[in-house]
C-alpha cells in the first residue's frame, strides 16, 4: 500500500479508474434496476413492494461497507501513518452517510405496506439509525478538527472511526441476537431464501452501486488532493 | 521494537477490548433489546396483566375468528413451544393472516388473553414469485418443494 503513499502515483491510477468505475457501475445498476422493476416477478405476499429491495439491500451494504472502509483507513492512519488513509476516510464518510440514509428511507417506505408501520424501535432499525448518527458525528469531527493543507482527518477522528466499527457486527447480528420486527438474513453462507427468479438483479445492483461508490470515493479523494495542492501553492505565493 | 509495531499492538489490544465490551453489552441486552416477547417467554417468565408489551409469533392456522361485532378478531399466537390466545379490534395490516408472523402491541387481561391495541405483520426472510405460492421451503437444503 505504501507504493501509493506518493499522491502523484496514486493519481496516475485513480484518474482513469474513476471513469471506468463510474460508467460500468452506472450501466450495471441501471440494468439491474430496470430488470428489478420490469422483468422479475412480484412476490407472493408483498406484491410489487418487494422491488424496493434492489435499492434497499445495496444501500444497506454500502452504508456498512463504507464504515468498514473508514475503520480500515483509520487503522492504516494510526498504525502505519499512511498519508492517503486520512484522505480516504474523509472521502468515504459522505457517500457512506448518504447510502445509510437511503437504506433507512427505503426501508421505511417498504415497512408501511408490509408491516403496517413507518418506523419501529427494533434492533435492526435502531442500530442502522445509530450508524447514520455515527457518520454525521464523524463528518462533524473531521471538519472541526481539520488541519490546513493536509486534507485528511485528525487522529481523534480516526480513533472515532475505529471505535464506531463496533456497530457494524451489531447491525449484522441484530436480527439473530434479538427478537426483531425486521426479518432474519435471507442470504447466508448456506444459500438464499430469495427465489433465484427474483435474486439475480440484486447481484447487478449490488455490484453496480459498489463500483459507483468506489468512483465517488476516488473523485472525492482527488478533489481533496487537488485542494491541498492549491493551498500549498497559495502559501508559497504568500511567502515569496 | 519499532514505534510502528508498538502502535499496531496498542491498536489491536484496544480493538480486542472494544469488541469484548460490545459483546458483553450485547449479551447483557439480550432481553432488554428484544423487540417482542415470544409466547414461550411469556409462559416461562410470566408477564403480569396490564403491563404493556409486544407479543410476537405465528398466527396459528385455523385459529383466526371474527367476532359478531365485525371488527374484533380472535387468534392464537405460537412460537412452536407455547401458544397464547389474543384479540384485536381494528384494521389489521394486509399481510396479517393465518400461518404468517405477527407482532401485537398490548397487554394481557386477567384471563390470560392478550388484548392487542396495534397489530404489525412480520415478514419472514422468504421471497418468491406468486407461481411458487403453496410450495414449502426446506430450511436445510434451501430448496422449494410442493406441499404434499
Amino acid at each position: 500500500m505504501h507504493r501509493f503513499a506518493n499522491p502523484a502515483r496514486f493519481l496516475k491510477i485513480a484518474r482513469p479508474l474513476t471513469g471506468w468505475l463510474f460508467w460500468s457501475g452506472l450501466l450495471l445498476l441501471l440494468v439491474g434496476v430496470a430488470c428489478g422493476l420490469f422483468v422479475t416477478p412480484a412476490d407472493y405476499l408483498q406484491g410489487d413492494t418487494v422491488r424496493i429491495l434492489y435499492i434497499h439491500v445495496p444501500a444497506a451494504w454500502l452504508g456498512m461497507g463504507g464504515w468498514s472502509g473508514i475503520a480500515i483507513a483509520a487503522l492504516m492512519q494510526l498504525v502505519w501513518r499512511h498519508p492517503l488513509a486520512g484522505i480516504a476516510g474523509r472521502a468515504i464518510a459522505m457517500p457512506g452517510a448518504l447510502f445509510t440514509a437511503i437504506c433507512l428511507v427505503t426501508g421505511s417506505i417498504w415497512g408501511r405496506p408490509t408491516w403496517g408501520t413507518w418506523w419501529e424501535w427494533d434492533g435492526r432499525m435502531t442500530s442502522m439509525l445509530v450508524l447514520l448518527f455515527l457518520y454525521l458525528g464523524y463528518i462533524a469531527l473531521a471538519n472541526a478538527s481539520a488541519r490546513d493543507g493536509q486534507g485528511g482527518v485528525s487522529p481523534v477522528t480516526a480513533i472515532f472511526g475505529l471505535v464506531g466499527a463496533i456497530n457494524i457486527p451489531i447491525i449484522n447480528r441484530s436480527v439473530v441476537w434479538w427478537n426483531s420486527l425486521h426479518q432474519g438474513p435471507s442470504i447466508t453462507m448456506r444459500g438464499s431464501s430469495i427465489d433465484m427468479a427474483m435474486l439475480w438483479p440484486l447481484g447487478l445492483t449490488l455490484l453496480g452501486f459498489s463500483l459507483w461508490f468506489g468512483a465517488i470515493v476516488l473523485m472525492r479523494m482527488r478533489a481533496i488532493l487537488a485542494q491541498n495542492k492549491v493551498e500549498a501553492r497559495l502559501q508559497r505565493l504568500a511567502r515569496s | 521494537m519499532k514505534a510502528k509495531h508498538q502502535r499496531l499492538i496498542l491498536a489491536l489490544v484496544a480493538l480486542a477490548a472494544l469488541i469484548g465490551a460490545g459483546l458483553l453489552a450485547a449479551s447483557a441486552l439480550k432481553d432488554e433489546a428484544a423487540y417482542f416477547y415470544a409466547p414461550a417467554d411469556v409462559k416461562s417468565k410470566g408477564v403480569e396483566p396490564g403491563k404493556a408489551i409486544r407479543l410476537g409469533g405465528m398466527v396459528v392456522k385455523g385459529s383466526l375468528k371474527r367476532a359478531a361485532d365485525g371488527v374484533t378478531i380472535h387468534f392464537d399466537v405460537t412460537d412452536g413451544k407455547a401458544t397464547v390466545p389474543a384479540s384485536f379490534s381494528g384494521i389489521a395490516p394486509d399481510l396479517f393472516k393465518e400461518g404468517s408472523g405477527v407482532v401485537a402491541e398490548g397487554a394481557f387481561d386477567g384471563k390470560g388473553v392478550f388484548v392487542a391495541t396495534n397489530l404489525l405483520a412480520k415478514h419472514d426472510e422468504r421471497y418468491m414469485p406468486r407461481e411458487l405460492e403453496g410450495m414449502s421451503y426446506n430450511e436445510t437444503t434451501h430448496q422449494m418443494k410442493a406441499e404434499k
